[in-house]
């Protein structure tokens, strides 16, 4: 290929071919890009009525159409979304749990004791047995037992609902949102994709032409909550909001309370792309057609194999190496003393004063720091360090040994001997949804952007809300409580 | 001891490996997936079509690589790139950003143009939805204006069937001049043929011609002879020297601009690099 055209042609040759088009075309009658696609155009109809033959009625096609009118209703579109984005959740916090206390059956009650017994039993110093099986080994299994159940029912559903045609539906419906806070129609895809990973949210922003509202969707996406999140706000709504309705409620309760999260998440994309478009990045918004693809039948097996080896273990194997090595360095924090207090304790403590204002506390903000690389360790870190701060005895095993919590009711027991309530949980869910994004995103948002500037904006401008937004409602709650 | 490199060494009769030798589309065709491995292709083949028509799905079940497929369009950012071998041939197989057209109103469908028309790719596919065919013509037709070497994929045909809808392929591929292969690329189906379409295109077994509207517009016929006339005389080996033309009476400032700088040759050699990402600092497509 690259058969240079005419390698030999001298300019002269171009301005004069030029001249001799500029010269014809004042001769044309009415619009020559006109005159050519209606002729265009005429040969395609034609042609595709010597080819094309159908059927007199459309069944299909009707149920498409009648499916979209539902879907993209102005009434309905909104509630069918919510529905369907809360069932999904609902199935995942109901169908995780199981599995899930299965997974630390086997791999925290049965493997960790055999492990550790054996690493005894062959005069493995007490230090290196620490940091590899009490810190690296216990980190990873919680990770794997908390976030493989709820990524392999979610991710399948995710997939399922992409394939069947319905996302270009929920970006029909956003569309008019985007447009009136200045920014594109198209930013609800790179949104949408943002739910699964923000990193590939932001690379997805590629779809959107103007530089302007490009960054816009780059600068929000964050807002998008991503499956790194998702166990958290899972695990903290199940234990705080529906822990405060009756049993029987509890999942409809949490599964409504991380949508709410979720779409809370869409407010401020919405709110931040305003900001935005109305200083900063001022300018004019791009219109763009969007074609709504016909549904399809989801491929089942198919969906479910790239899924989970897309998606679900791509993530997983991501949250276990930084895993690994956040497990080392909090069982070293742990362990290390300074003046009496271990290095987790000062940092800790450190950071309690600003914490508490903000309604969460000073092993939270630890533990977001902790988990720049990957927002999956969380949970594990806070509960690690709950027990290390607060000399809960009796639970955990000894100084940085993450624990057994095979049951939900175990962590709350522990959460709350940690001094949590449910400004705690609430101001968790909202600071996950507000905080900066991991590590990988904002290597991303620097590649795609190639600016330093913006890549700080798009990294500080969340955490900034997260702290507002967060003060404001442990003020207002304080205040009224 | 060094083995030394035999010759008579039978290359492509064994099946790469036992999974290559059950798949069915191995055994139909004969066909190796390469993945991302694209050095030293025999022939360029550019991946066409309108958003959501199939195209990543095909580029997949052609090169084994898994990039995303999803039910919505412009999914496809970027140019992505693969390899398969065929029938003892290497080929590179790039899969272009869908548009509903090739008069360069944004940036992908620039990107599209750009490589078919002058990065001249030994075959260009176009994936065409068989449900819509009506409006994907209009794509085709702009393609097969540019060049004769394509075949029309016509795909999502198990769609139509549920639909209700025939299309006669052999008429359209006589209408068209090129060869018209109905597929199903969701389930593997009429991969093999278009394989075969594809090679007997590269190797000149089918005789093809650039689409000429039937009936150019008696407004600007005349100055489109003339002017092609010209560009031909200047530009000899300009395989769609009239496209250039209509073009060029369109007032297309980025062929005009192309043709001042000389830089018609030259455009070729940019639109074979990679020219990954959308915007400059994005080359290369992130791994996420």
């Amino acid at each position: 290929m690259n058969v240079p055209v005419a390698t030999s042609a001298p300019p002269p040759a171009g301005d004069d071919i030029l001249q001799t088009a500029r010269r014809l075309r004042e001769r044309i009658q009415g619009d020559v890009h006109e005159h050519l696609v209606e002729a265009l155009y005429a040969d395609a109809a034609r042609i595709t009525d010597r080819a094309v033959t159908r059927p007199g009625h459309q069944a299909r096609a009707t149920f498409d159409r009648s499916l979209d009118r539902l879907v993209t209703s102005r009434i309905w579109g909104f509630p069918v979304m919510f529905g369907l984005f809360a069932l999904m959740f609902w199935l995942t916090i109901s169908g995780a749990n199981v599995p899930s206390a299965l997974l630390a059956d086997v791999l925290v009650d049965r493997v960790y004791p055999w492990l550790r017994d054996g690493a005894a039993a062959l005069g493995v110093p007490w230090w290196l047995r620490g940091l590899t099986i009490d810190g690296m080994y216990l980190a990873t299994a919680w990770v794997i037992s908390v976030m493989l159940p709820p990524m392999a029912i979610f991710f399948p559903l995710f997939t399922l609902l992409e394939d069947f045609g319905y996302l270009p539906r929920v970006a029909f419906n956003l569309d008019q949102l985007f447009k009136s806070a200045g920014a594109h129609g198209k930013q609800a895809m790179s949104t949408m994709m943002g739910f699964g990973c923000n990193a590939a949210g932001v690379v997805a922003t590629r779809i959107i032409d103007s530089p302007r509202e490009r960054l816009i969707a780059i600068i929000t996406n964050n807002f998008a909550l991503c499956n790194g999140r998702w166990p958290t706000q899972i695990l903290i709504a199940t234990i705080f909001i529906g822990g405060l309705v009756p049993a029987a409620v509890a999942g409809l309760v949490s599964a409504a309370a991380v949508t709410g999260i979720a779409l809370l998440g869409v407010g401020f994309t919405f709110l931040a792309a305003w900001g935005l478009s109305r200083t900063v990045l001022k300018g004019e918004v791009s219109t763009f057609s969007l074609e709504l693809p016909p549904y399809r039948p989801p491929r089942l097996w198919q969906t479910l194999y790239t899924s989970l080896i897309d998606r679900t273990l791509l993530v997983l194997w991501r949250a276990v190496v930084f895993a690994l090595p956040a497990g080392g360095v909090i069982w070293a924090s742990a362990n290390i003393h300074l003046g009496g207090l271990t290095l987790a304790e000062h940092l800790i403590n450190g950071m309690n004063p600003l914490g508490l204002a903000l309604g969460l506390n000073g092993v939270i903000l630890l533990a977001y720091i902790v988990a720049i690389p990957a927002n999956e360790i969380v949970i594990p870190t806070v509960l690690m360090l709950t027990v290390l701060v607060g000399r809960l005895h009796g639970v955990g095993e000894g100084a940085g040994v993450m624990f057994e919590l095979d049951s939900t009711a175990a962590v709350k027991t522990l959460l709350t001997q940690g001094g949590w309530t449910v400004l705690t949980g609430l101001n968790l869910m909202l600071f996950s949804l507000l905080h900066n994004p991991c590590s990988t995103t904002i290597f991303t948002i620097y590649k795609e952007t190639g600016s330093v500037k913006w890549t700080t904006v798009a990294t500080l401008l969340p955490v900034a809300l997260g702290f507002a937004v967060t003060f404001l409602v442990a003020t207002a709650w304080r205040f009224f409580a | 001891m060094i083995p030394a490199p035999s010759a008579a060494a039978p290359e492509v009769t064994a099946a790469p490996s036992e999974a290559c030798a059950k798949c069915d589309v191995y055994r139909a065709a004969n066909l190796k997936k390469l993945g991302v491995n694209v050095d030293r292709c025999d022939f360029v083949v550019a991946l066409a079509g309108n958003p959501n028509t199939g195209k990543s799905t095909v580029f997949n079940a052609l090169t084994g690589l898994r990039q995303h497929t999803g039910n919505w369009p412009g999914k496809t950012v970027t140019r992505a790139e693969g390899g398969f071998d065929y029938q003892d041939k290497r080929y590179k197989l790039v899969d272009l950003p869908g548009t509903y057209s090739l008069l360069s109103t944004s940036l992908d469908e620039e990107i599209a143009r750009d490589f078919i028309l002058f990065g001249q790719p030994d075959v260009t596919i176009v994936v065409a939805d068989a449900t819509r065919l009506e409006r994907n013509l209009n794509l085709v037709l702009q393609v097969l204006e540019i060049t004769d070497r394509a075949v029309l994929c016509l795909n999502l045909m198990d769609e139509a069937k549920r639909h209700g809808v025939t299309v006669d392929d052999r008429q359209l591929a006589r209408d068209l001049g090129v060869p018209v292969v109905p597929t199903s690329a969701r389930f593997g189906k009429g991969l093999p043929e278009l394989l075969a379409a594809v090679a007997s295109v590269v190797a000149g077994r089918v005789s093809s011609r650039v689409y000429r509207l039937s009936e150019e517009p008696p407004a600007i016929k005349h100055a489109l002879n003339e002017l092609s006339g010209k560009i031909k005389a200047s530009y000899p080996g300009l395989p769609n020297a009239r496209w250039v033309a209509m073009r060029l009476l369109g007032g297309d400032e980025r062929i005009a601009e192309a043709l001042r700088r000389g830089e018609l040759a030259t455009l070729a050699a940019r639109v074979g690099d990679a020219a990954g990402g959308l915007l400059n600092e994005s080359k290369e497509p992130a791994a996420s």
